[in-house]
């Protein structure tokens, strides 16, 4: 079978598959630093599997996301979130709800979900990186169940942001991207809501003097 | 040059009303060209919008399409007879209101008399809209700002806490009701996704789904026009209001709802079911009976006024059920008479009750009083106001030769030929619905009996009275207009039933118009003179001769002298004004009477209280039996559903993950 798949797209599924694994460690990390950095590497990775995809279909605006990802996930935000951490003091131990294990083989259980719902869709595109919607998806649940199993808001954050990685691979595997204007817009929203998040970050700090969301459940009115 | 078609003329007139609204807003605070340039101007484009609608009746219809809204959702827009009846009421009776308004808005009451100008101008604009809009689109959009100006121009004095909520319940039950209607809009589009009132028409609906936009616009122009049990609001958010606001919303308001049902019933929905005018017959007796009965024991003028228009409403849906039954049964004659009393109604109806409102207004500016107990004898005060309202008064009650008895008498002249209806058991029911409308009319004149004898006769109750003075010029030319067209409707009903025939015939294929020409303009025998005729002028000539003759008799034939002494004290050493009739005394044979109908707090005096008092506190038992269960229900629900919002993000998160993983599993292709 493998030899019907041309080498490009063996390279895309390549990245895509790194991109799951990254997935899967950033689940397991319990270090907030680390996580930041295996973020980075998971931006590094869709940056490298749009650019092959780029250099394959000579598509002019995937250089672009391949340059926007790379500026903007690789460099900028892991230093935001960097400096955040070093910032607001934040233990380096990352507190989970749910113990790692479990929460490790949920995520197996969703990636089969996520390729089964995929399958009928990946079928009905046409491009040559199609096969890694599938991975797409299931880089997108597995980012949710980051941040539903995780204590600390900055987490979440990265999480969130993980999320935003398998939107774009996605986009990428199914289209070839969205429109460049709308890609623009989620990076610059991607941009500064970390900002203001972070800016919060600091408010909920100075609140509960902590970044433990459990402490935000005094917040609902009754 | 083209003529101008009336329909571009009604337009022009509601972009005038909104551009005297906004100006307004060009000099907020600036009294005398908010209320003596503006309201005045408002009240001409009044004069023009009445005269117009006059002149378009019986008229073709006329349509427009205006290209604002969304894209590709242009506002159609259409005048016809049914359309001109109501725009006819606005025009007029909005002049008389304006009028009065330009001389009651005083400085430092309320909002700022701009702002109120706005409310009160977009109000009139987009009831003018409700009446020209011919598609849903257009017409929810003309409901809502409607209901929205309404419910600012309520909330005027929003620093009491009891407005606000009168404000708030008002809000609440306009916007069921317009759930209703916009469902009911949505079903008589039978799934063609025309709103197009054109396309409503071209749908067969069956039985089934007509009788349910039946029931959806009874419901949702029931709720705005005040039909119980949807009638809460009504007494709440009238007395709230600045006056010219109730009467309004009373005279005007309160009648695009009955205009709405009867495009709804009429005109969209051409199959019609026998058992939609019992329905529609038994709310509107309920409804006009309740009014009645609460509007005698209220002691607030106001809120006496707000019970009377309940029960006026009442039986124009009686007229309307009555007119229901006869189409139904293809008895196109009676179902023209009791049309014809419907539309008559309406228009009687919102003369009067803005005159009475009006009155209250100058009442209450006069005294800062609402309450009646702390009134009376003020007809020596204010003789001009006195009066006119006299003339609202006895209309009101139904009394000849004046407007309110010529649409009473109608609707009980087509209840009379009701036995040829060939069904045996309404042959049975409707001459007791005839009964109790006999009954509500007889009620109704003891309210007003009530309110126009504790306010204007006898003697003044508080010392204060004495510095109570007259209307303004202003107010006193709006009361005499209304009171002119009551007279006149009084007075003219064939003039008037001739050209409001054409609505008639509009809807039901068939009028009077044939009849009444016959007969010539002083009298009205709407199916045969050997049956029944009525002939005003004789009345009200009578009427006249014999009071002046009375007169001249006692100054004249008797000795002539006029002697003032005291009255004849019953052997009671201290007899003050307080020892008059008050207004719970008044009316405490009804509440004894009716006593299950309400639901009543007193408390008496017992031989050994050192400060004795009386008091009673009436309210409705709709509250206990229908809205306090419902808000419980609501509240159970809401603590129910509490139990989501447990405030960890951690499960919000888990949520919409289970709903993505269902939407994911559920919508494979």
């Amino acid at each position: 079978m493998s030899a019907s798949i041309p080498f490009s797209a063996q390279l895309i599924n390549l990245f895509a598959a790194v991109i799951l694994l990254l997935a899967f460690a950033m689940l397991a990390q319990r270090r907030l630093p680390q996580l930041i950095n295996l973020f980075a590497l998971q931006g590094g990775a869709l940056c490298l599997a749009t650019l092959v995809a780029a250099v394959t279909t000579g598509q002019v605006h995937l250089y672009y996301s391949a340059g926007l990802t790379l500026a903007l996930k690789v460099l900028l935000l892991p230093w935001i979130l960097h400096r955040l951490v070093r910032q607001l003091k934040v233990k380096g131990e990352v507190e989970a709800l749910i113990n790692i294990p479990t929460t490790m083989l949920v995520g197996i259980v969703l990636v089969m979900v996520a390729f089964n719902v995929a399958l009928p869709i990946s079928e009905l595109s046409h491009t040559i990186t199609r096969g890694t919607l599938g991975i797409a998806l299931a880089v997108v649940m597995l980012a949710f169940l980051m941040m539903i199993t995780r204590q600390k808001a900055i987490t979440q954050v990265v999480g969130f942001l993980s999320m935003e990685n398998g939107l774009f691979l996605a986009a990428t595997s199914a289209t070839y991207g969205m429109p460049m204007v709308v890609e623009l817009g989620i990076a610059l929203d991607v941009l500064i809501g970390v900002i203001i998040l972070g800016v919060f970050f600091f408010q909920i700090r100075d609140q509960f003097d902590s970044l433990d969301i459990r402490h935000m459940e005094r917040l609902k009115d009754n | 040059m083209t003529s101008l078609l009336p329909i571009d003329t009604l337009l022009i007139a509601a972009c005038a009303w909104l551009a005297i609204g906004l100006a307004g807003l060009v000099a907020p605070r600036n009294m005398r060209f908010v209320s003596k340039t503006l309201f005045p101007l408002g009240a001409l484009v009044g004069v023009i919008v009445g005269l117009v609608a006059l002149g378009s009746l019986g008229g073709p219809a006329q349509t427009a399409v205006l290209a604002i809204g969304l894209p590709d959702l242009p506002f159609h827009l259409r005048l016809d007879n049914l359309s001109a009846v109501f725009a006819l009421l606005l025009g007029f009776v909005s002049v008389g209101i304006s009028i009065f308004a330009a001389g009651y808005f005083r400085k430092g009451e309320g909002a700022a008399p701009g702002l109120m100008c706005l409310q009160y101008h977009f109000f009139l604009a987009s009831m003018l809209m409700v009446l020209l809009a011919d598609d849903a689109y257009a017409f929810m959009v003309a409901w809502e700002t409607m209901a929205l100006s309404s419910f600012f121009l309520v909330t005027t004095d929003h620093r009491h806490e009891e407005i606000r909520r009168a404000g708030f319940l008002y809000l609440l039950i306009a916007h069921i009701g317009a759930i209703a209607i916009l469902l009911c809009f949505g079903v008589m589009t039978g799934g063609a996704g025309d709103y197009s009132f054109a396309g409503m028409r071209a749908q067969e609906l069956s039985p089934f789904w007509a009788s349910a936009a039946f029931l959806l616009a009874l419901a949702g122009f029931g709720a705005k026009a005040g039909l119980v049990p949807l009638h809460v609001w009504l007494p709440e958010a009238h007395p709230a209001a600045p006056s010219p606001v109730s009467a309004m919303m009373s005279g005007v308001m309160l009648k695009t709802a009955i205009y709405g049902l009867l495009r709804v019933s009429f005109d969209l929905l051409h199959s019609t079911l026998w058992w939609w005018g019992v329905v529609a017959l038994a709310i509107g007796l309920a409804t006009a009976l309740f009014g009645v009965l609460y509007s005698t024991v209220q002691n607030d003028m106001k809120r006496l006024l707000a019970y009377s228009s309940i029960e006026n409403i009442g039986l124009i849906a009686v007229g309307i059920g009555l007119t229901l039954i006869f189409h139904a049964y293809r008895m196109e004659t009676l179902a023209a008479l009791a049309m014809t009393a419907v539309l008559y109604h309406c228009l009687a109806h919102s003369a009067f009750k803005s005159l009475l409102f009006l009155c209250t207004g100058s009442v209450l500016h006069a005294t800062r009083e609402r309450s009646l107990g702390k009134l009376g004898g003020l007809i020596h005060r204010m003789p001009w106001v006195a009066w006119l309202a006299l003339a609202g008064v006895i209309a009101s009650a139904g009394l000849p030769p004046l407007s309110g008895f010529v649409s009473e008498w109608l609707l009980l002249q087509s209840f009379l030929f009701s036995p040829g209806l060939p069904h045996p058991w309404l042959n049975m029911v409707v001459p007791v619905a005839a009964a109790l409308v006999v009954l509500v009319a007889a009620l109704a004149g003891f309210a007003m009996v009530k309110f126009y004898g504790i306010i204007f006769l006898g003697q003044m109750r508080e010392p204060g009275l004495k510095d109570a003075h007259d209307a303004g010029t202003w107010e006193k030319f709006g009361l005499a207009w209304l009171a002119l067209i009551t007279l006149l409707l009084g007075i003219l009903p064939s003039t008037v039933i001739l050209r409001i025939d054409a609505a008639t015939r509009q809807l039901l294929g068939t009028g009077l118009a044939d009849k009444l020409d016959e007969q010539g303009w002083w009298m009205l025998a709407p199916i045969s003179p050997e049956r029944a005729s009525y002939e005003p002028l004789i009345f009200l000539v009578t009427i006249a001769a014999t009071l002046l003759l009375g007169r001249w008799l006692v100054r004249h034939l008797y000795h002539g002298r006029v002697r003032r002494t005291s009255a004849w004290d019953c052997g009671y050493y201290f007899q003050g004004p307080r020892a008059q009739d008050t207004a719970e005394g008044f009316s405490q044979p009804i509440r004894r009477i009716f006593e299950p109908m309400f639901r009543m707090q007193r408390h008496f005096p017992t031989a050994r209280d050192s400060q004795p008092y009386y008091s009673v506190k009436v309210e409705d038992h709709f509250w206990y039996w229908l809205y306090l269960p419902v808000a419980g229900l609501a509240g159970r629900i809401s603590t129910l559903i509490v139990t989501l919002q447990g405030g960890r993000i951690a499960v919000y998160l888990m949520y919409s993950f289970i709903t993505l993983l269902i939407l994911l599993l559920v919508a494979r292709p």
